[in-house]
């Protein structure tokens, strides 16, 4: 068992192909697995392994499915008590496009509720355990994802990533975590946070398993979402041993919040990659560092409005109690947690008639500023490095008293959201026994490059993050 | 003192207001499918079968444009003589309702697909698309959701496309809205993009109004006016509102901004929300939808599916036919009516006035439906018969009558005419019964020829009783005068 455990996605969809082991018994070891876990990563898992065409590329290898996406006829609540119950009737394009390629649903995995959060401390289902240390979290939004792939329960997931809940938790779990370009996988059938910059992504072992996953994710348009678009050729798996001719932009490795450990493991990082024949500078990203102040405007904004169809009427949780507007003020008080209460409030306000200016234009103003900001990067250097997340897991209970602390989480990844640029996080090593990410990011649909430099990369560091038992 | 405060007070009480009135209309578009799903649209169907995630805003739908709506909405711009935006976005309108499956409406905001058109004499402000809310049926006696028992509601509606008109406050006069609505009506009719519809709410309006001093040039605060489901309640609305305007600006008192509904059973209106409860929208861009950017082929597509308008059509019968203004008006603005009229027109050689005259004095009293080319009928016919009333073939009196069976059995005029000898009667016949109407009236005879002309009129209307209208009244009178020696 434990041997079949050690493949990554890729290597064990090969076995299957070989016809040197059953797409059956390795569902049934992850279906196993994730139903008797005990770190809080699943919310639902599959009863059986379902029929999967022979000749799929993905060969039967099962992925696990953050609950932002709707499978229909699973519960799919976005770890909200609002959408307790809830069994889409329909499935999210990127899972069915997954399903179709031959990587069936394993379960439905935790998460900050509407993916509000960066730690996964606020679902509405229970925290998630970091398998590294299970006294400190997993990270957030996609917690559960990230838990699952590290802790060998699930051999990949798929999440997604508004302002860095993918590569945020990748980085704490020490796992790979990829956010593709804006636009490039359909956003129909995911719970929308924030529509403007939510995209999903996967969650992976190691930088191979991410690649080949994306390249399913993506692909033609999608008839069903206007903001889709297709994916300019195949996403190639990476093979790059030397990273000769390329040019990479370090950012924010001196800002005052990133913890010593966190710096120590990415200049460690840094000095691999000009080992392996790269260019190494520091860059300016003028407006990045006013990222999450307009981020905190924008992603609230959004979400008021998309929050706003919870209302007890169709579906979902519904507390009755006299006249409309009474269901309407319990259905939501009752339904929704703290973290989701205060984004709303901040995104209703930042709308109001007379601070819709002051707010959400300005925010707009900044966002094109950033998104300026790094097309002026790209023209000097072919990737943007920095941390992942300034610190390493934090402990339980450690920052939720303390929002602002929490969105700090986010400084280094919302940049990039704003952007719409893609952006991986991947291993860079250690820091006091936890996992350090290191974040990568290009110009848009520059997805297999990225993937290319992070692999060669990531051979060089050598990181060893299995963390199951 | 008092003799001028006295004076004040009475040109306060007799001062002339002049009501200045804007309309936004609602038009329901009829494409094939919603606005931003692909479910069907139907009218009268079951409750919520024509439902899909989108249209019930289930988490993570997305919504999709309409190709055909667009396409609607641009034929709809470049009629009305607007200025398409080469670049036009929707925005979420946000509020909580039941019939609003997403807490929010899709709506074009501040950069509409089309803006400064014309109409007649009322210019467009600005023509936008958006998307219908659902129906509400409250169970109870209070019709509303408030105070009722219980309340469903049918999605089938929900997602409809909307087009909305608004125009500039260029209407001075209840009856000058109700006229130019049913040009607008006859314009959407025209254009194949509605059904139009009032009572089944295809069409809706609502008015702004605000009154000033006849002669003044500023805006008075307006109340808009909403409910009037026909076009009667649009005028006696408009109407309502200008009184209660009048009143409270007589009294000294200020008009307050206001929505207020109006209720055609007692004719009152009532306020539905001041200016204090006015809704704040929270408008912002809507993210999940890309910018309408029409393409030169969308704009082309879009002028050649214009067909005539009914403006141009009714100038076209007053300056090419020689129609009437208010016949040409009439005809144009009811376009199968002006089909018919054409398409008769075009069969036989009639008088383009007379025709459209049976046409639409004669013809339209007789037709069961609405359309004309349902009527037993046809074009043709009338046009045959016109022209023989114009050849003295046939009396008017007689060809009405001959209408009358066309309408009843339809057929050919001249074998209706035949079979019932409705044909003119003969110079001999006519000559034999204007003799015997001599004799018969004597006494007028005798006054005829002392010079009392009037007299005539007894002989006449003998010698018409005795054909039954078989004969032509000038030369009846002819006859007369010459068997008199006149
Ligand atoms: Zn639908």
């Amino acid at each position: 068992m434990s041997e079949l455990l050690e493949l990554s996605a890729a290597a064990a969809a090969e076995r299957v192909r070989a016809g040197e082991l059953s797409a059956r018994e390795l569902f049934e070891l992850y279906r196993e697995r994730a139903a008797n876990e005990d770190l809080g990563a699943f919310l639902w898992v599959a009863d059986e392994a379902p029929e999967v065409p022979a000749d799929a590329p993905l060969c039967g290898v099962p992925v696990a499915v953050k609950d932002l996406f709707c499978v229909e006829g699973v519960p799919s609540t976005a770890a909200s008590r609002i959408l307790e119950g809830y069994r889409p009737p329909y499935t999210a394009t990127a899972v069915e496009r997954l399903i179709e390629a031959g990587a069936p649903v394993l379960g439905k995995t935790n998460m900050d509720e509407f993916a509000m959060g960066s730690s996964n401390e606020n679902s509405g289902y229970g925290v998630v355990l970091n398998p590294w240390d299970r006294e400190r979290v997993p990270g957030g939004s996609s917690g559960g994802s990230a838990a699952a792939v590290a802790a060998g329960l699930a051999p990949w997931a798929i999440g997604t990533d508004t302002g860095g809940s993918i590569r945020q938790p990748a980085a704490l779990c020490g796992i790979v975590g990829l956010k593709p370009t804006y636009g490039a996988v359909s956003r129909y059938g995911m719970i929308a946070f924030a529509s403007s910059l939510d995209q999903c992504g996967p969650l992976t072992r190691d930088v191979t398993d991410a690649a080949l996953l994306l390249r399913h994710l993506v692909g033609r348009r999608d008839p069903c979402d206007s903001t889709h678009l297709e994916f300019p050729g195949e996403v190639s798996l990476p093979g790059a041993e030397s990273l000769t001719g390329l040019r990479f932009g370090v950012w924010g490795l001196e800002e005052e919040g990133v913890e010593p450990g966190v710096a120590a493991a990415c200049r460690a990082a840094l000095a691999r990659i000009e080992e392996l024949g790269g260019a190494v500078e520091e860059i300016e990203l003028p407006y990045a560092e006013h990222g999450l102040s307009a981020y905190y405007v924008i992603a609230p904004a959004e979400a008021s409005a998309n929050l706003a169809r919870y209302d007890g009427v169709r579906y979902g949780a519904r507390s009755l109690d006299g006249d409309l507007t009474s269901m309407y003020e319990r259905t939501r008080a009752e339904g929704f947690g703290a973290e989701v209460k205060r984004r709303i409030m901040i995104g209703t306000y930042a709308l109001s008639s007379g601070y819709y200016e002051a707010y959400y234009g300005r925010a707009q103003k900044v966002r094109t500023k950033i998104v300026e900001s790094f097309r002026a990067a790209f023209e000097k250097v072919d990737f943007v490095v920095t941390p992942t997340s300034p610190t390493v897991a934090f402990k339980l209970g450690e920052r939720t008293a303390n929002p602002l602390a929490m969105y700090l989480s986010d400084y280094f990844t919302v940049p990039m959201s704003l952007a719409g640029i893609p952006a991986i996080s991947i291993p860079a090593g250690l820091s006091d026994g936890l996992p350090v990410g290191l974040q990568i990011a290009g110009p848009p649909f520059s997805e297999s490059r990225i993937l290319d430099a992070a692999h060669a990369l990531e051979q060089a560091i050598g990181f060893e993050g299995r963390r199951w038992r | 003192m008092t003799q001028r405060a006295a004076g004040a007070g009475d040109e306060l009480a007799e001062r002339r207001y002049e009501p200045v009135i804007g309309l936004e209309i609602h038009v329901q578009l009829k494409t094939r499918t919603k606005m931003f799903c692909g479910c069907e649209l139907a009218f009268g169907e079951e409750p919520n079968t024509l439902t899909c995630p989108v249209c019930l805003g289930h988490p993570g739908t997305l919504p999709v444009l309409n190709a055909e709506a667009v396409h609607f909405g641009l034929m709809i711009g470049l009629a009305l003589g607007c200025e398409i935006a080469p670049r036009s976005i929707f925005h979420r309108k946000n509020y909580f309702y039941p019939d609003l499956p997403k807490g929010y409406q899709i709506s074009q905001y501040d950069i509409p697909l089309a803006t400064g058109g014309r109409l007649g004499d009322v210019r467009i402000h600005r023509v936008h698309l958006e998307e219908d809310a659902a129906k509400l049926v409250h169970a109870g006696s209070s019709g509303r959701i408030h105070g009722a028992e219980a309340s469903a509601v049918d999605f089938n509606r929900g997602g409809t496309p909307l087009v909305e008109i608004v125009t500039e406050p260029d209407i001075h006069s209840p009856q000058q809205a109700g006229e130019w609505l049913r040009l607008l009506r006859a314009t959407l009719k025209r254009l194949g993009v509605s059904d139009v519809n009032m009572e089944e709410g295809s069409l809706r309006c609502d008015a702004n109004v605000s009154i000033r001093p006849a002669g003044t040039a500023t805006l008075g605060t307006k109340t808009e006016l909403k409910n009037m489901n026909s076009f009667r309640f649009l005028e006696r609305g408009i109407e309502a509102e200008i009184a209660r305007q009048e009143e409270i600006l007589r009294g000294g008192g200020a008009i307050e901004q206001e929505t207020l509904h109006f209720d055609p059973a007692t004719g009152s209106l009532s306020s539905l929300r001041s200016k204090e409860e006015a809704h704040d929208y929270r408008y912002f861009p809507e993210p999940d939808l890309v910018p309408i950017a029409p393409t030169d082929e969308m704009l082309a597509r879009a002028r050649e599916a214009l067909p005539e308008l009914p403006a141009a059509r009714a100038e076209r019968f007053e300056r090419d036919l020689g129609l009437p203004a208010a016949t040409a008006k009439l005809l144009a603005f009811r376009s199968e009516l002006g089909d018919y009229f054409e398409e008769a027109l075009a069969a036989d050689s009639a008088d383009a006035p007379a025709l459209a005259n049976w046409v639409t004095v004669e013809l339209v009293p007789r037709l069961e439906d609405e359309d004309p080319f349902a009527s037993k009928v046809k074009p043709r016919a009338l046009a045959r018969l016109v022209a023989m009333v114009s050849e003295r073939s046939v009396s008017q009196s007689a060809a009405k009558e001959v209408l009358d069976v066309l309408a009843a059995e339809g057929g050919e005029p001249a074998a209706i005419v035949e079979q019932r000898g409705l044909g003119m009667a003969g110079a001999n016949e006519l000559g034999a019964i204007v003799e015997r109407a001599i004799e018969a009236n004597p006494k007028a005879a005798e006054e005829f020829r002392a010079g009392k002309q009037k007299a005539i009129g007894a002989i006449v209307g003998f010698v018409m009783r005795e054909t039954q209208g078989r004969a032509d009244g000038g030369e009846v009178n002819r006859l007369i005068r010459e068997k008199l020696g006149a």
